[in-house]
């Protein structure tokens, strides 16, 4: 209880306050227009927030990751669009309800599941933090280091049909953070004699590429588009309260969010692709998923929003991202000289309880915005795409430039962005090249610090949580590997 | 013969214009990697294994080649979709706005960064297609606004423009460290 309010009063600062505005309100703007989505802006304003304390950054970046979810929900619903790339479910069951005049409905459902879920989420985290704290101290190095391993194997793993396209990306992350000094013989690696390359390639460099860089060249490099959206008329709060008719599907959908959001790798997809094939599965309509259903509807909009509070813990407990938006969130902790992982849990657990609280403020504060700010939205979705892409550029260039004032930075980076455009053009993740910079750091650090307390392999393993995690990995490429064979055998057959 | 047809067919997906290009690109970038490998890390005597400075990056190409082979094969396998030359034409189109970016980088510490800003952002909303005047000034309100915010609100790390130091006195100081 203390720690409870201790995080309470962290939060209550002014400057956190106002984070916390900006964030939330800003995120739904950004993921309201299709083209930006929270990874962008939130690589864009990361050098920003290294000048502010570490909460304070921490909050605005959340803001942005947990709000955007809900802003993206508008163009998924109303013209087909999903405005970030978690949306893309909610077009399946959204847009039918807007053609067929009911998209107040539609948008009230979706805000109303997001709502739950994100609240559903954060309150099984507040109640499941003082076993992470128990929990947590028990990774030394070596259950780091597995759990970082088991983070690279699932994000492969969990590219069904293009494993073997996010194990060379995975593969090129790791390639990637290994570039520069090596810190402790002090050697250089794949330098190629350039003095520019000894630090390294900055990780904020290689995401702004990847993300914002990226999206700005596709945007700029596609025909215009402006997409227009007729104004919601009615009202959206009782619609809102129409979720509650779907109490058990929004439930199971928050579960999976919060599941799938602690496991590394997973994320969004997954828990949206479990929450509503069971809601299809229980369903009395089945039928009509895919055509306009509300509980298809509840089902993709609540998975997705329990994500970003759940995300949050493998990072802040073992200090091990999960996909790339918590990647970017490690940045700030490493400026501010914070070390997430077991310590900041034992030690700092107000600190966590004060993220929880920003994310639960953050939810109400979106709902209030979203309540009345729906029709000012749409007005963003018709902001031309080339435009926009002129704008995501100019940001980009303060995201780059303004770490080390470096011309050689920006040439890297959009470097990046080419390489960004060409793998979304081909529908090949980019996620995996941030999580092999991320993990593979992690892996390099952590494995060096177990292996001097190792004198046999078996002595790798000998702790419960270690041997747990080792047979997970084992489990996990064995099952890979045979779903692959019995897929091709059922190929065979038909 | 049938069982290598089988072995192959495993890899089979789907693919897009474009794909057996960037596939083969990658393999070579792999293999050239690998071939590097030696020359570009050291290799520590007395220094176990994965505390080798060679070990991690050894991880990364090794992962490179091998799944790359594996998508390589998979793109050879796959059914092939029309248009990679178009598509390539693609990719390179987009080379034009790493060239506007780059000058972008380039001009900021020669003019300044609210020039810069300004002129970057008229002259690319010109460059795609925009004529009325409206366009124009709400690229350079926007330019501005950027500025604005970032430079002189979070006081983020951009250098002032060379061309500030002949700015007349009242104002050099002011613009230097807002805009």
């Amino acid at each position: 209880m203390d720690a409870l309010l201790s995080g309470l009063s962290l939060l209550m600062s002014f400057d956190v306050l106002v984070a916390l505005m900006i964030g939330s309100i800003g995120g739904v703007i950004i993921g309201a227009i299709p083209g930006v989505g929270p990874a962008v802006a939130i690589a864009i304003l990361l050098p920003a927030t290294f000048a502010l304390p570490p909460l304070v950054g921490l909050v605005m970046l959340l803001g942005i990751y947990g709000s955007s979810m809900f802003g993206g929900s508008l163009p998924a619903v109303l013209i087909n669009t999903p405005g970030t790339a978690v949306n893309a479910l909610t077009t399946y069951d959204g847009y039918p309800m807007t053609q067929r005049g009911e998209a107040t409905k539609a948008l009230g459902l979706a805000y109303g599941a997001s709502f739950l879920s994100g609240i559903l989420s954060i309150l099984a985290l507040i109640l499941l933090s003082p076993l992470l704290a128990k929990i947590a101290p028990m990774f030394g190095a070596r259950e780091i280091f597995l759990a970082a391993l088991l983070g690279i194997v699932l994000v492969i793993v969990a590219h069904r049909g293009q494993i073997a396209a996010a194990g060379m990306m995975a593969g090129l992350g790791i390639l990637l953070q290994s570039v520069g000094m090596e810190p402790v013989k002090y050697t250089m690696r794949f330098t190629f004699g350039q003095d520019w390359l000894t630090s390294g390639l900055d990780l904020i460099v290689v995401v702004l590429g990847l993300f914002a860089i990226s999206q700005a060249f596709s945007l700029l490099v596609d025909p215009e588009s402006a997409p227009d959206a007729a104004p919601v008329k009615g009202g959206m709060g009782r619609e809102m309260l129409g979720v509650l008719k779907y109490k058990r599907v929004a439930a199971t959908g928050s579960f999976f969010g919060v599941v799938m959001g602690m496991i590394p790798g997973v994320g969004e997809f997954t828990a949206q692709f479990m929450s509503y094939t069971l809601a299809r599965k229980r369903s009395k309509t089945p039928e009509k998923f895919g055509k306009g259903s509300e509980e298809g509807l509840v089902a993709s909009e609540s998975a997705n929003n329990a994500v970003p509070a759940a995300a949050m813990i493998p990072l802040l407990a073992l200090g091990i991202p999960g996909e790339a938006l918590t990647a970017m969130m490690l940045s700030v902790f490493y400026v501010h000289n914070v070390v997430p992982g077991p310590a900041l849990f034992r030690d700092h657990i107000d600190f966590i309880y004060a993220l929880y609280m920003a994310l639960l403020a953050l939810n109400v504060i979106v709902i209030l915005f979203m309540l009345v700010s729906s029709n000012w939205l749409i007005r963003l979705i018709r902001i031309p795409t080339r435009f926009l892409g002129m704008m995501i550029l100019m940001l980009s260039f303060v995201g780059v430039y303004s770490l080390r004032n470096s011309a050689v930075d920006c040439a890297i980076a959009a470097a990046f962005g080419v390489l960004g455009l060409i793998l979304k053009r081909l529908h090949l993740p980019v996620v995996p090249i941030i999580l092999g910079m991320v993990l593979g750091n992690i892996m390099e650090v952590k494995l060096r610090a177990a292996m001097a307390r190792v004198t046999s392999p078996l002595d790798f393993v000998d702790r419960p949580i270690a041997a747990f995690l080792a047979i997970v990995i084992v489990v996990i490429i064995a099952s890979s590997i045979r779903a692959a064979i019995q897929n091709h055998r059922l190929k065979m057959v038909h | 013969m049938e069982r290598l047809k089988s072995f192959v067919e495993l890899f089979q997906r789907q693919r897009r214009p474009g794909d057996f290009v960037f596939a083969t690109a990658f393999m070579v970038f792999a293999l050239v990697s690998l071939m590097l490998l030696p020359q570009e890390t050291r290799w520590v005597d007395k220094t176990p294994l994965f505390a080798q400075p060679a070990f991690w990056p050894a991880v990364g190409v090794f992962m490179m080649v091998g799944f790359g082979a594996i998508h390589l094969i998979g793109s050879i396998a796959s059914e092939r979709s029309p248009g990679r030359g178009k598509e390539m034409l693609y990719w390179a189109r987009s080379l034009e706005f790493v060239a506007w970016f780059l000058a972008y980088v380039l001009a900021v510490p020669v003019i300044g960064y609210l020039p810069a800003s300004l002129l970057f952002s008229v002259l690319l909303v010109w460059r795609l297609g925009y004529r009325s005047v409206q366009s124009f000034a709400v690229a350079a309100v926007f330019g501005f606004t950027v500025v604005a915010v970032f430079k002189a609100g979070l006081n983020v790390k951009v250098p002032s423009g060379a061309l500030y130091a002949y700015l007349p006195d009242s104002i050099r100081t002011f613009m230097m460290v807002n805009f």
